[in-house]
């Protein structure tokens, strides 16, 4: 028999919100083949007023985009290492920080792959199979105060979390499909 | 028994594969490997079926199919294969980018120079993205970093992504 592992919480991630940068503005998504989406993103300096900016469009677009989880940096045509996530309202999350956002992330650890079907603004019209981790954890910085937060993330926050971070290092999920057969075209042609 | 190749392409429709195997099976075919799919819209089944039936009877009994003129079948006897295994290991190709001419061709080049098989591909094409995805084969003693490398480099000059992932395989 298995012991059940809960999560734990970061509270300070948990309990962050988008109040704590400059109002955002929406902006336009990049689609792929834009080359600012294969090209590894820069470290920032999370403090600096320009990263605080950004941070606060990130989440205003995706607030704005209906089913969108997360975004990241270079899909709004930036090519740095920032990004937003929310699953809140998602049906597959368990356990979850709300929205946030990190900059500089690195996957700290990572364990127990699954393998599920993803998308992505940035590619509209195909999805994919990609294993990735189901429990991970991930250190970055939030943006404003700069502090350095270690978050651990279980389930469909995990995977938003190396979808994200894959965007801040050039990475597509077309990177990471399973095989041959594991993309899928999202609307029919008829 | 002879194994018979397949293939049934064209206009797509709901029941093209019910009508094509419900006749195969009158025919007392099996069905062994099989492809069906719709590319760019259009139906494109491919198969490998074994049973005593002759092409000629094949082709009589699928001929229904092409009555409308939509879709089109060919059928031809084709000897056993027998898989010769590399014995080397399985990779996943991935590329993508801006569309143009010459992408699948010269990173198919890359892994056949590399004494590479590939064992499975697809590709898609949305808008003006062209996506790639292909399982390969490399040989035992291959030097993967270097197909890696020249991957990256054929796709560079094409102004398009390529990663080269182990297969992984999770043996239960």
């Amino acid at each position: 028999m298995t012991t059940p592992v809960t999560t734990s919480l970061n509270p300070r991630v948990r309990d962050w919100t988008e109040d704590e940068l400059v109002p955002g503005s929406v902006r336009d998504v990049v689609r792929a083949p834009a080359a600012v989406l294969s090209t590894p993103g820069g470290r920032v300096d999370p403090t600096a007023p320009e990263t605080v900016r950004l941070a606060a469009d990130l989440v205003a677009t995706m607030r704005v985009s209906p089913g969108c989880v997360g975004l990241a940096a270079p899909q709004v045509g930036e090519g740095v290492q920032v990004f937003c996530v929310d699953v809140s309202d998602h049906p597959k999350a368990r356990a979850h920080h709300g929205t946030f956002v990190l900059c500089n992330a690195e996957v700290v650890s990572a364990s127990r792959n699954e393998r599920a079907r993803e998308g992505c603004m940035s590619v509209p019209d195909l999805t994919g199979d990609v294993k990735r981790a189901s429990r991970i954890v991930v250190r970055g910085e939030l943006p404003g105060t700069g502090e350095s937060v270690e978050v651990t993330a279980e389930a469909f926050e995990a995977r938003a979390l190396q979808h994200e971070i894959d965007h801040c290092a050039g990475l597509l999920f077309l990177d990471r499909v399973a095989g041959a057969h594991a993309v899928y075209a999202r609307q029919t042609y008829l | 028994m002879t194994l018979h190749a397949i293939t049934v392409l064209g206009h797509d429709r709901p029941g093209i594969i019910a009508e094509a195997t419900d006749r195969l099976a009158g025919l007392g075919l099996n069905l062994e490997d099989s492809s069906m799919t719709r590319l760019r819209g259009h139906f494109a089944m491919t198969l490998i079926c074994a049973g005593g039936a002759t092409d000629d009877a094949i082709r009589a009994a699928l001929g229904p199919l092409t009555e409308d003129g939509t879709l089109s079948v060919t059928v031809h006897e084709v000897p056993e294969e027998r898989v010769a295994a590399l014995g080397g290991s399985s990779w996943v190709l991935s590329v993508h980018g801006g569309d143009r001419p010459g992408i699948v061709s010269a990173v198919a080049g890359v892994v056949a120079a590399a004494g590479g098989n590939i064992t499975d591909l697809t590709t898609r094409l949305t808008g003006e993205l062209y996506v790639l995805v292909a399982e390969v084969e490399l040989p035992a003693g291959a030097d993967s970093d270097a197909v890696v490398s020249e991957l990256r480099e054929v796709a560079g000059r094409l102004g398009v992504g390529a990663t080269l992932r182990p297969a992984d395989t999770d043996e239960l």
